[in-house]
């Protein structure tokens, strides 16, 4: 029945939008950067054991000019702030940023004149990963369900200007 | 004749092998470098200031956040602070379990190091052995508290809970691992010709530098300056072990990668020993009103339920005085100086962080030296920023 009958079995019929999130979704390279305590369990993430090259996501590029997802893993003090900000702004759009561990979420057990309380307050955060620091399980967690969200993600949703709504 | 000039190059905070946000300014003429600059506070967390405002047994917490590579250390030196301000006596259990614990921590805390500092260097695969054996660290970590990393396990006056019923397993398969482990890591790297070619009289540092730059830990004994506190002063028990202090000699980078190696070695015979000699008795001190009572008593005794429920609302009062305690963390001489004031909360907590002096020395280090090395020096001298900005 349809078109499906007529064409040959090499193509596959498929939306744009699922096309482009598949490939999002599919090499996603992180920013290797880290702040603090969260970075060592960022590293147990990618290291044997928890292997998150099973995910196509090994490639930690130190340059954010090549990355997708941006971990912000640990504490952010007043001083990395900017610095933060300037990493995000730096990276292409699309992109992603995933608040690693409680002080990154909203500023853990350090309520004090250091910490930024939350790094949501300088730039757009897609998923929020609890824990102090969270397990690599709960981080792997935290990717898949970020999969999930760029699965839904359409082209018509201007992503761009969510980094300039947020103040 | 053109008039020379130098090159400012900007080295972090985000830099894959500057260990964390660590800002290095470098001035370079060619690939020489003239001046280093290490700019610190990138990740400032106000540990000190915060823990004035928290309870003694609250304010332990932060301690397991500053070096995050060795927390059971950092637990150890506040607890042993704290106790000599109370003046608490810890049974001898609970010191030898602490000796195990800090011992493991030091090897957990190395083994980062040598991933990191291989990878730094070129060799890759490097952190991939270390990390696997890191792994049952770990394991014996999340046995005993409950976490990975941050288990705050060795609280004032003894330990959280009692030792887990196959603490004695776990441990010796971390010691069989290690020790094979340790092996290959060997294999790889000591007789490495681009490993030693890339520290071999690199961020070279004597004797007399390194006692003027007040340097300790691995920094110190890699100059050959015999020094190290659990023999100097020794403190929760090790005097009871028998164990050797490695010394480097031209205190170069490759004599700091074997240094640390034996000292990894020397952490297995005394964790070896402190299970083969493990004393019975009780994990906590009790002294009612200061040390929280045992978690079975607590149940059943109305007494112990209600010196619990002061001890976790209220705290205790500590006396008016200052104490400074310090141990042999990983990276150096770690010291907490605590004053308090007769109230439920320290009036300063000031800690002497090992990685931060150190770190002053890193001009000393690579200045005269070639670019390339700066990368090798920051490795070798181990720093945690954690620990470094506090």
């Amino acid at each position: 029945m349809g078109i499906e009958e007529k064409i040959p079995d090499s193509i596959i019929l498929t939306t744009l939008d699922k096309m482009v999130n598949w490939s999002h979704r599919r090499s996603m390279w992180p920013l290797g950067f880290g702040l603090a305590c969260c970075a060592i369990e960022m590293m147990s993430t990618f290291a044997p054991h928890f292997d998150l090259a099973r995910y196509g996501m090994e490639v930690m590029r130190p340059s954010p000019r090549q990355a997708d997802l941006m971990i912000v893993a640990g504490r952010v003090s007043m001083k990395m702030a900017p610095v933060i900000k300037t990493l995000y702004e730096q990276m292409p759009n699309p992109k992603w940023v995933l608040a690693m561990g409680a002080c990154a979420s909203c500023g853990g057990v350090f309520n004090n004149y250091a910490i930024l309380q939350g790094v949501d307050r300088i730039i757009p955060v897609d998923i929020y990963v609890p824990g102090c620091p969270p397990r690599p399980e709960q981080l792997m967690d935290g990717i898949l369900k970020l999969y999930d969200k760029v699965d839904k993600e359409s082209l018509k949703d201007k992503r761009e200007d969510w980094g300039r709504r947020v103040g | 004749m053109p008039e020379q000039k130098t090159v400012t190059l900007n080295m972090g905070p985000q830099h894959p092998s500057t260990h964390g946000v660590l800002r290095v300014l470098l001035e370079l003429d060619g690939e020489r470098v003239v001046k280093a600059t290490p700019v610190v506070g990138y990740l400032h967390t106000g540990i000190e200031k915060t823990m004035e405002s928290k309870l003694y047994y609250q304010a332990l917490v932060c301690t397991d956040r500053m070096d995050y590579l060795a927390p059971m250390s950092n637990n150890l030196g506040y607890c042993l602070a704290v106790e000599k301000l109370m003046d608490i006596e810890v049974p001898e259990k609970v010191q030898w379990a602490r000796v195990c614990l800090a011992e493991l921590t030091r090897i957990k805390s190395h083994l980062v190091w040598l991933g990191t500092h291989s990878i730094d260097l070129g060799a890759m695969s490097m952190l991939l052995y270390t990390f696997r054996d890191r792994e049952s660290i770990i394991d014996v970590y999340e046995a005993c508290g409950g976490q990975r990393m941050m288990t705050s396990y060795i609280r004032i006056g003894g330990l959280a809970h009692e030792l887990p019923v196959d603490f004695d397993k776990k441990v010796r398969r971390v010691v069989k691992q290690v020790n094979e482990g340790l092996v290959d890591y060997e294999n790889l790297l000591t007789n490495n010709e681009i490993f030693i070619n890339r520290t071999r009289n690199v961020a070279v540092i004597s004797a007399e530098d390194a006692i003027a730059w007040s340097l300790s830990g691995p920094m110190l004994r890699g100059s050959g300056v015999k020094h190290d506190l659990r023999k100097a002063n020794p403190y929760s028990g090790y005097e009871n072990f028998d164990f050797e202090i490695a010394y480097g000699e031209k205190g170069d980078a490759y004599d700091r990668y074997l240094l640390r190696l034996k000292e990894m070695r020397q952490s297995l015979r005394i964790i070896s020993q402190a299970l083969d000699g493990m004393p019975e008795g009780p994990y906590r001190a009790r002294v009612p009103g200061v040390v929280l009572p045992p978690k079975e008593d607590v149940l059943y005794k109305m007494e112990s339920m209600i010196f619990h429920f002061k001890i976790i609302t209220e705290g205790f009062k500590a006396p008016v005085g200052s104490v400074y305690q310090a141990i042999e963390s990983p990276k150096g001489e770690l010291g907490f100086l605590i004053t308090g004031d007769g109230s439920n909360r320290p009036r300063r907590v000031r800690v002497r962080p090992p990685s931060f002096v150190n770190l002053a020395s890193l001009p000393r280090l690579v200045e005269g030296g070639m670019f390339s090395d700066v990368v090798c020096a920051i490795g070798s001298i181990d720093i945690v920023l954690g620990e470094v900005d506090r």
